[in-house]
């Protein structure tokens, strides 16, 4: 089984964001930089199939220099081989991105393409499902179990309000949700032995693929809406509590 | 030259989802200012039965996509009856709602049509001149990004539950549209819906337990819910605890949930978690520590024992609700 990975480098969920002179951009300076949550998931995910099914594992990122971190830890968790494809300090968007990875990725001759079902930076969805549109396969996103057996698919899915479960014939891409696994921590043997291998370093520009224009651009950032700082509801009981509560709810806030 | 606004419904078991008639109404009311017809989609042959409903709302023309292939578990089929109505009517903006199937069908869309895409959409601002600037939350929630797009047609997938859906009684002329769907290699294998339940990013209501429950017995939570029609919700630290499924799961890798009224129970208030509910209307946290940061981004806040405050809520609720 060949399994490919798709990987985006952001800043840990941890961070506070803050907004860059300019506007369009965050202050990336003083950030935790780790692998998206949920591509950790799809390494993980790769990893287990590797084991009972054999195969390798290669993930991708398209990102600059710095991005290289989040491929160490694909290597150092035990992914075999790592592509950064470097985009020359070229803005793309997500269909741009999209369509580079494809390229990149119908060069192999992958059995499946896992990845996350966002970054928890641009929050998107759009990368997974438009790089199997670009290569013409199936794809299923948000899947929480899979099973792989006689080249088909099985994966359960989570929809609003419950789960569905769908088949698809292999070659496909499946995206990851919470529940999926819980991805390994990279072992001090593991990391000594990722920063060894090497990371084959594709330039966008070399690779055949016309990422195209940005058609989305993003002209200003902002703070959400400040909550007004909140009314303490005091009284001499739960109670008393209870009461004041439900009746300012009911009469002021107007929300029961 | 593309014109007009093409909105999609999302259908469950042959009735029309409440995003749909939010879809709808932001369509029409993007048409308003950049000029041309309101259209709705409807996929699947029932759609015809639905049509008024979607009239409703603004719709000047309501499309029914037939084919035997179409119903809202098969992805596949409804992005190609999608992209054959988007051909075949060539509208400027194409509305849909930003569920777990509506996100799919955007996003595979938008490659196939080389058409940009806005994701999750809170707040749509059309100006005269036909510009159009998207909002949508990125990073969790944590900043809002006002996006301008490209081409056309331009699709702006919205959050459900960010904007309204506002009654505007319309014409609704009903066409049906053959469109041509090739078998699907995704099948439908089995399907688990939790009935009964009440899905967090479409509730009204949400009551969420956090660390301070202490154990998986969500009793107290659950029975406020109850009594306001509203959905359970869970912290990260309980759903790692396995108290809670993770579809339960609210925040940054969780559910961002929009409420009118949002009750954290026993949840100090991470950063992730102050994400994934920030646009709630009404916020409410109960919390035996004076000091958690969730008192600093409520509106009412109540400290004390979350066992005794919170069976005292649902008391004073079913007094009113009698």
């Amino acid at each position: 089984m060949e399994i490919a990975v798709l990987i985006k480098h952001v800043p840990s969920t941890e961070s506070a964001v803050d907004i860059a002179d300019g506007g369009v951009a965050v202050k990336t300076d003083g950030m935790t930089w780790v692998m998206n949550p949920y591509d950790e998931m799809a390494v993980e995910e790769a990893l287990k199939i590797r084991t009972a099914a054999g195969g390798s594992v290669t993930v991708f990122t398209l990102g600059p220099e710095k991005s290289v971190e989040a491929l160490r830890t694909a290597l150092a968790m035990g992914a075999d081989t790592a592509v950064r494809i470097d985009p020359e300090g070229k803005s793309l968007d997500s269909l741009g991105v999209a369509r580079v990875l494809a390229g990149e990725l119908k060069k192999g001759a992958f059995d499946l393409v896992i990845a996350g079902h966002r970054a928890v930076d641009d929050d998107a969805f759009q990368v997974g499902p438009a790089v199997a549109e670009f290569m013409g396969i199936p794809h299923i996103s948000m899947v929480i179990a899979e099973e792989i057996a006689d080249g088909r698919i099985r994966c359960t899915r989570t929809v609003e309000g419950g789960t569905l479960v769908l088949e698809s014939p292999l070659p496909a891409l499946i995206t990851t949700q919470r529940g999926l696994n819980e991805p390994r921590y990279a072992s001090l043997p593991g990391i000594m032995k990722a920063k060894k291998k090497p990371i084959d370093t594709r330039l966008v520009s070399t690779t055949g693929t016309d990422p195209g224009e940005p058609i989305v651009r993003v002209i200003g950032l902002h703070l959400p809406p400040v909550r007004k700082p909140g009314q303490m509801v005091d009284g001499d009981s739960a109670a008393a509590k209870a009461a004041s509560l439900v009746r300012a709810l009911r009469e002021d806030a107007r929300v029961i | 030259m593309a014109q007009g606004v093409l909105a999609f419904t999302e259908t469950i078991d042959g009735v029309l989802k409440q995003i749909s008639f939010e879809a709808v109404s932001t369509a029409k009311q993007i048409a308003e200012k950049i000029g041309g017809n309101v259209s709705a989609a409807i996929l699947g042959t029932d759609g015809e039965k639905m049509a008024p409903q979607a009239a409703e709302y603004g719709a000047d023309r309501v499309l029914v996509a037939q084919s035997p292939h179409l119903d809202e578990n098969h992805i596949d089929a409804c992005i190609d009856a999608a992209a054959q109505l988007i051909n075949k009517t060539d509208p400027a903006v194409v509305v849909i709602g930003a569920t777990a199937r509506g996100k799919d069908i955007a996003a595979r869309l938008s490659a196939r049509l080389n058409a940009p895409l806005v994701m999750d959409a809170v707040a749509v601002d059309a100006a005269d001149n036909g510009a159009i600037t998207v909002t949508r939350p990125v990073y969790g929630g944590k900043l809002l990004a006002d996006v301008q797009v490209s081409g056309t047609p331009a699709i702006i997938a919205i959050r459900p539950r960010a904007l309204k859906a506002i009654s505007a009684q319309a014409a609704g002329e009903v066409e049906m549209v053959a469109v041509d769907i090739s078998e699907s290699p995704v099948t439908l294998v089995a399907k688990h819906m939790d009935t009964g339940k009440i899905e967090l990013t479409e509730a009204d209501v949400v009551v969420t337990g956090g660390r301070g429950m202490g154990s998986g017995d969500y009793t107290v939570v659950e029975t406020l819910a109850a009594v306001l029609g509203g959905a359970v919700g869970a912290s990260r630290s309980a759903v790692d605890e396995g108290w809670r499924p993770v579809s339960d799961q609210v925040g940054q890798t969780g559910k961002v949930v929009s409420p009118n009224l949002y009750i954290a129970c026993g949840v100090s208030g991470a950063i992730q978690h102050l994400a994934g509910m920030a646009s709630s209307r009404v916020v409410v946290a109960v919390n035996t520590d004076p000091e958690a940061p969730i008192f600093s981004k409520c509106d009412f806040g109540i400290v004390g024992d979350l066992f005794e405050v919170v069976p005292a809520i649902t008391a004073e609720v079913e007094k009113i609700k009698g």
